[in-house]
């Protein structure tokens, strides 16, 4: 009994080792060439890590179920709310204009709370103090719809987040946190995103971690997943203490992260595992 | 769901033309598996139905089952020989229809 299981077991590996050479053979992966001073040669999205189902579903318009948040929210934007009676679209006018680039650039210097805010941040600031209406609660639909409506503007535009002034604490806090070990499995996202990238792990490729895609609709939770909320499922998965979503750790985390993918374009709503 | 559902077809086609047409719509399709945070089960909420006609003659219909990811793409053929319309119809499991229409015509 226990030779045939073990004889199982080598098949098995065998037949493992065989198709992941054949992916790893079949995929070249593209990226774009690194400014000078940056950790990559090449700043490789994590599009090309996916398989070629998850790209296609991703690149065609209408099979996309991203899109479904993006024209939720093309209505929301509409939307009158809150005591002044004011939409989006009463300040903004067109998103496909007035947003044109907003989201590549984010997070961004806020001069009067002298700090940097993120998307989700941006549009909840507008909501309390423009529209006067109730924020939306991170995670909620209606904000991952927004954010991803918003960024949706910039696709194509190549992510420029600006790193200096102000911001270079923060950039240095990201780093800081992005080369701590974590948790029970004591790993950094280096460990993973930069020293490992491209190799097989837990069925799957590891990518370099980039944020051009996201809000990402990942296919694991069938919605739209927001930057966060991933890095939270990071460092749940290496068993650490998640820092709260819209935290100073994490917001300097993505200022941090989206630098590391400084050029890439933006793919949101884009389409991951 | 007030969402409006994804439908993309050709705006005309010859007579006799076999066309694609793609639909995608916006649903949780909960399984009735799961459970909730106290551990309760999640009552099942699907989309149990699709179903298109054109010009009231049934094109395609198929039933869905539990297993379904949420927001079900439903791909299929048609042939068209006459100009007209297309309705769609997903049936929940509450007995509401999410239904969509789409006009095509005769290329001259």
């Amino acid at each position: 009994m226990a030779r045939r299981y073990l004889g199982l077991a080598a098949v098995i590996a065998a037949a493992a080792s065989a198709a992941t050479l054949a992916v790893a053979d079949e995929v070249e992966r593209k990226g774009i060439a690194a400014p000078p001073g940056h950790v990559f040669k090449t700043i490789i999205s994590g599009y090309e890590f996916r398989s070629k189902e998850t790209r296609a579903l991703q690149d065609d318009d209408l099979e996309n179920p991203g899109f479904l948040a993006v024209e939720r929210a093309a209505d929301a934007w509409k939307k009158v709310e809150g005591s002044e009676g004011k939409s989006c679209m009463s300040c903004h006018g067109d998103a496909e204009t007035s947003m044109k680039g907003v989201g590549a650039a984010m997070p961004k210097w806020d001069e009067k709370l002298k700090r940097p805010v993120n998307l989700e941040q941006r549009i909840n600031i507008c909501r309390s103090e423009q529209m006067k209406a109730e924020p939306w609660k991170f995670k909620s639909r209606e904000l991952t719809d927004m954010t991803t409506f918003v960024r949706y503007q910039s696709h194509g535009m190549p992510v420029a987040v600006k790193t200096d002034g102000p911001m270079s604490p923060w950039f240095e806090r990201g780093k800081q946190i992005y080369y701590t070990r974590y948790g029970q499995l004591d790993l950094a996202c280096e460990s993973c995103h930069e020293r490992n990238n491209g190799k097989f792990m837990r069925a799957d490729f590891l990518s370099q971690g980039q944020t051009n895609g996201f809000p990402t609709y990942r296919l694991r939770d069938q919605r739209l997943v927001p930057l966060h909320e991933r890095f939270e499922g990071c460092m749940f998965d290496v068993r650490a203490e998640p820092f709260k979503p819209l935290s100073d750790e994490f917001l300097a985390l993505e200022l941090y992260v989206a630098w590391r993918g400084i050029g890439l374009p933006v793919e949101t709503p884009s389409v991951r595992n | 769901m007030a969402d409006k559902p994804r439908i993309k077809l050709p705006k005309e086609a010859a007579k006799g033309e076999v066309i694609q047409i793609k639909t995608l719509v916006s649903h949780v399709m909960e399984s009735g598996q799961r459970k909730d945070a106290q551990g309760k089960a999640i009552p099942r909420k699907i989309i149990n139905k699709f179903a298109c006609e054109f010009n009231g003659k049934p094109v395609f219909s198929c039933a869905l089952e539990p297993a379904i990811s949420a927001n079900p793409y439903v791909q299929f053929d048609a042939r068209v020989d006459e100009a007209g319309t297309f309705k769609f119809s997903w049936t929940d499991d509450d007995g509401t229809v999410i239904t969509a229409e789409e006009k095509i015509a005769l290329k001259a």
